[in-house]
C-alpha cells in the first residue's frame, strides 16, 4: 500500500511546465520532487524509514470506517451545498454527525443543528453582508422571506 | 527614545475599545483552541482568518496575534489536566506538568504554566521591540537577490534542522511551491499549470484553502483517528489563597527554568523552521541539563513546567520578528498571518515599518496588552476551562468541520476552492499518516509567490548568472549558510556511515 501511494506520487512529479521562462520554475521544482520521490521509494524499499518498517496497516478497519463516516459526511455536506444551500447542508451534516456518529440525545442534536445555521446566517448575511451559496432555485422563496426580515 | 515614542503610540492604539475587545475575545478563543487536543494556534488562526476581512488590518492582526498568544497559554491546561498536549507546542509541558497533577499539585502546575508563559512573553516582547526596528532598517536595502537568498535560507532551515525525513521535507516544500505556481505566470501573463484544464485553477490556489484543508479538516480526521475519543481529566481545585501560595512557590522554584525558556525560546523562535515546539523541547532539555537535580525532571519538577511554557510563548513572539521585518514567517502560524497580511493589502517586509507604522506598532503594543490579558483570563478562568474540556469531542469536531467549510468558502467565494480544500484535507491526513511533514508545504505556498519573482528578477539583473547570489555582500553569506544547512544532513549521514564502518571494522 505504501508503494502504491508512492507510484501515484510519481505522476504528480511529472507535471511539466510550459516551455522556458514561465514554466521553468515549476519544471525544476517538479524535477526535484521526482528525485525526492525516487529517494523516498528507495528508502521505503530498503525499509529504513520508520513508517515503512512498521508492519501495521496504515488504516485498520476502525480507521477506515471512521474515514468513510466522517470524511463521507463532510463530502456530502459540500455536495449538498449546491442543492439545498450551505445553511441547509450544514443542518443536515450537524444532525448526522451529532446524532448518528456522536450518539448524543435527539434533543441536543436537533438543538445544535438548527441553532448553528441560524447563528451563521445572522452573522454572515445580516452582520457581515457576505452571501453564502443558496443552492438551487427552489430555496429562493425561503431565503427571500429571511432576507426581508434582516434587511 | 524614538522607539519608546512609537511604542507608546502602539500601546495607545492597542488600548482602543475595539482592539481591547478583540484582544479579549482572541485570548479567550485562543485559550480554548490551545486547550483542545488536536487544535493549536495554527488551526485557530487558519480557520478564523477569513472572518477578519471585515475589520481594519491592524485590528485583524491584533485579534489573530491574541489567538496565537492565548493558544500558547491554553496548550498547557490540557497537558496538565488531561496528560495529552492541547497543542504540539505544549508537548514538553506534559513531561513534568502531568506528574505534578497526578501528585495532586495540578493547581501549582497550572499557575506555574501561566506565570512562566507571561514571563516568556514579556521578555520576548522587550527583545522584539529592541531588535525589530534595526533589523528592519538593514532589511530595507534588500534587493531581489537578498530576498531570494532569505527564502532559500527559510527552506534550508527546514531541511537542515527539521529532523524529519529529508527527502520528504524537500518534497513537501516543492509541493507547496508548485501549488503556489498554479494560475498565471506573473511575468509573461500566460496561464500555467491549469490542472486538468479546470477553469477554477486559473485564479491560482489560495494559501488559505491549503491551510484550512490541512489544519482544519486533515488535522481533525487525524485527531479522531488517533484518539478515538478516549480522554480522562484530572480535577484541579483553585482558590485565591492557593493561587497566591502557588505563585510564590513557582517564582522561587521555577525562576531558572523561566529565564532559560524565555531567552532560548526567543532565539529559536526566530529561526524559520524551528518555532515554538522545538523551542519548548530545547528549553526543557537545557533546564534539565543545567539543573542541580536532573533526576527530578519527569517526576514533577517546577522548572520542567516553567522552561517549556516560557519558551513556547517566547518563541511565538520570536517567530513574528522575521515575519514583520523580513517578510519571512518563523512558524506555520506566522506563515498564515503573513498570507493574511497579503490579503489585507499589506506588503510584509521591511517597508512595513516606514509605510505602515500604525499597523506595526499597534501590533507590538497589542503583544504587551494581550500577554497581560492572557495571564489574567487564564488564572481566573482555569476552573471554567477545565469544565469545558469535558465537552464531548464529537460536538467540537462537527463545529470545526462546519467552520472550516464556511471559512474556506468565505475566503474566496468559490465552491471550486471548497472542493479543493476537502482534497487537501484528505491529502493532509494521509501525509501525516505516512509521516510527511506538512508545515513546509504551507510555508512554501505562502513564500512561493515571493520566491519565484525574486529569483527571476535576480537572474534578469545578472542576465542568467547564478553567481549574483554569492557575490553581493548580504546575499552571499546568506546563500552560503543556506547551502551549508541543506548539505548538513548529508554530512551527518556520511559521518555516521564512516563511524558505522569503523566500528564494524573494529
Amino acid at each position: 500500500m505504501y508503494l502504491m501511494w508512492k507510484s501515484s506520487e510519481l505522476e504528480i512529479g511529472y507535471i511539466r511546465g510550459e516551455g522556458p521562462g514561465g514554466g521553468a520554475w515549476p519544471f525544476w521544482l517538479s524535477a526535484i520532487m521526482l528525485i525526492c520521490t525516487a529517494l523516498i521509494t528507495y528508502n521505503a524499499g530498503r525499509r529504513t524509514s520508520p513508517p515503512s518498517r512498521s508492519t501495521e496497516p496504515v488504516l485498520d478497519a476502525e480507521g477506515r470506517k471512521m474515514l468513510v463516516q466522517v470524511f463521507g459526511g463532510v463530502f456530502v455536506f459540500v455536495a449538498l451545498t449546491g442543492i439545498i444551500s450551505m445553511y441547509g447542508a450544514m443542518m443536515v451534516f450537524l444532525f448526522y454527525y451529532l446524532w448518528f456518529l456522536g450518539r448524543h440525545t435527539l434533543f441536543l442534536s436537533l438543538l445544535i443543528s438548527v441553532l448553528t445555521p441560524v447563528v451563521f446566517f445572522v452573522f454572515f448575511e445580516a452582520l457581515m453582508r457576505v452571501t453564502l451559496p443558496k443552492g438551487m432555485r427552489f430555496t429562493e422563496p425561503f431565503f427571500n422571506m429571511l432576507n426581508t426580515i434582516i434587511y | 527614545m524614538e522607539i519608546l515614542g512609537h511604542l507608546l503610540d502602539g500601546l495607545a492604539q492597542a488600548s482602543q475599545p475595539i482592539n481591547l475587545l478583540l484582544i479579549m475575545i482572541g485570548v479567550v478563543l485562543g485559550l480554548f483552541i490551545g486547550m483542545m487536543p488536536g487544535l493549536g494556534s495554527v488551526n485557530g488562526v487558519a480557520i478564523l482568518l477569513p472572518i477578519t476581512f471585515l475589520v481594519p488590518p491592524a485590528s485583524a492582526i491584533i485579534f489573530l496575534a491574541a489567538i496565537y498568544y492565548g493558544a500558547m497559554y491554553g496548550g498547557a491546561i490540557s497537558s496538565i489536566t488531561l496528560g495529552i498536549p492541547g497543542a504540539s507546542t505544549a508537548v514538553a509541558t506534559t513531561f513534568d506538568g502531568r506528574p505534578l497533577a497526578l501528585k495532586g499539585r495540578a493547581s501549582l502546575a497550572l499557575v506555574t504554566a501561566a506565570i512562566a508563559s507571561f514571563a516568556g512573553g514579556t521578555v520576548s516582547i522587550v527583545l522584539f521591540t529592541m531588535f525589530a526596528p534595526p533589523l528592519a532598517s538593514v532589511a530595507l536595502s534588500f534587493g531581489p537577490p537578498e530576498i531570494f537568498a532569505l527564502m532559500l535560507l527559510a527552506f534550508a532551515t527546514f531541511v537542515g534542522l527539521g529532523g524529519d525525513d529529508i527527502p520528504k521535507t524537500v518534497l513537501s516544500i516543492c509541493l507547496g511551491l508548485v501549488l503556489a505556481a498554479v494560475g498565471f505566470d506573473e511575468i509573461s501573463g500566460e496561464p500555467r499549470l491549469v490542472l486538468f484544464d479546470i477553469s477554477g485553477f486559473l485564479h491560482g490556489i489560495n494559501f488559505l484553502v491549503l491551510a484550512i484543508g490541512i489544519y482544519g479538516i486533515g488535522e481533525m480526521l487525524w485527531t479522531i483517528d488517533t484518539t478515538r475519543g478516549k480522554v480522562t481529566t484530572t480535577e484541579a481545585r483553585m482558590t485565591f489563597k492557593g493561587v497566591i501560595a502557588d505563585t510564590k512557590e513557582c517564582l522561587t522554584k521555577g525562576w531558572k527554568g523561566m529565564s532559560i525558556g524565555s531567552l532560548l525560546g526567543f532565539f529559536v523562535g526566530i529561526l524559520p523552521a524551528a518555532g515554538a515546539t522545538p523551542g519548548s523541547l530545547m528549553a526543557y532539555g537545557v533546564a534539565k541539563l543545567t539543573s542541580r537535580d536532573p533526576n527530578s525532571f519527569g517526576k514533577g519538577n517546577v522548572d520542567g513546567v516553567a522552561a517549556p511554557e516560557a519558551a513556547n510563548n517566547s518563541a511565538s513572539t520570536g517567530s513574528m520578528l522575521p515575519m514583520i521585518t523580513l517578510g519571512i514567517p518563523g512558524s506555520p502560524t506566522t506563515a498564515i498571518l503573513l498570507g493574511g497580511m497579503v490579503i489585507w493589502g499589506l506588503t510584509p517586509g521591511p517597508r512595513l515599518f516606514t509605510d505602515e507604522p500604525e499597523f506595526v506598532w499597534g501590533l507590538i503594543g497589542s503583544f504587551y496588552v494581550s500577554n497581560l490579558f492572557a495571564l489574567l483570563i487564564n488564572l481566573s478562568f482555569i476552573p471554567l476551562f477545565i469544565w469545558m474540556l469535558r465537552m464531548p469531542f464529537t460536538i467540537l469536531a462537527a463545529m470545526i468541520f462546519v467552520l472550516s467549510i464556511v471559512g474556506g468558502y468565505a475566503a474566496t467565494m468559490d465552491m471550486h476552492d471548497v472542493w479543493l480544500m476537502l482534497l487537501f484535507g484528505l491529502g493532509g491526513f494521509f501525509l501525516r499518516k505516512f509521516e510527511y511533514p506538512v508545515a513546509p508545504a504551507v510555508l512554501a505556498i505562502v513564500l512561493g509567490p515571493i520566491a519565484e519573482p525574486t529569483l527571476r528578477q535576480s537572474l534578469l539583473l545578472s542576465s542568467g548568472d547564478l553567481s549574483i547570489f554569492f557575490t553581493r555582500p548580504i546575499a552571499g553569506p546568506i546563500t552560503v549558510i543556506a547551502i551549508v544547512l541543506i548539505l548538513l544532513p548529508l554530512f551527518k549521514l556520511l559521518r555516521n556511515k564512516s563511524r558505522g564502518s569503523s566500528t564494524a571494522g573494529a
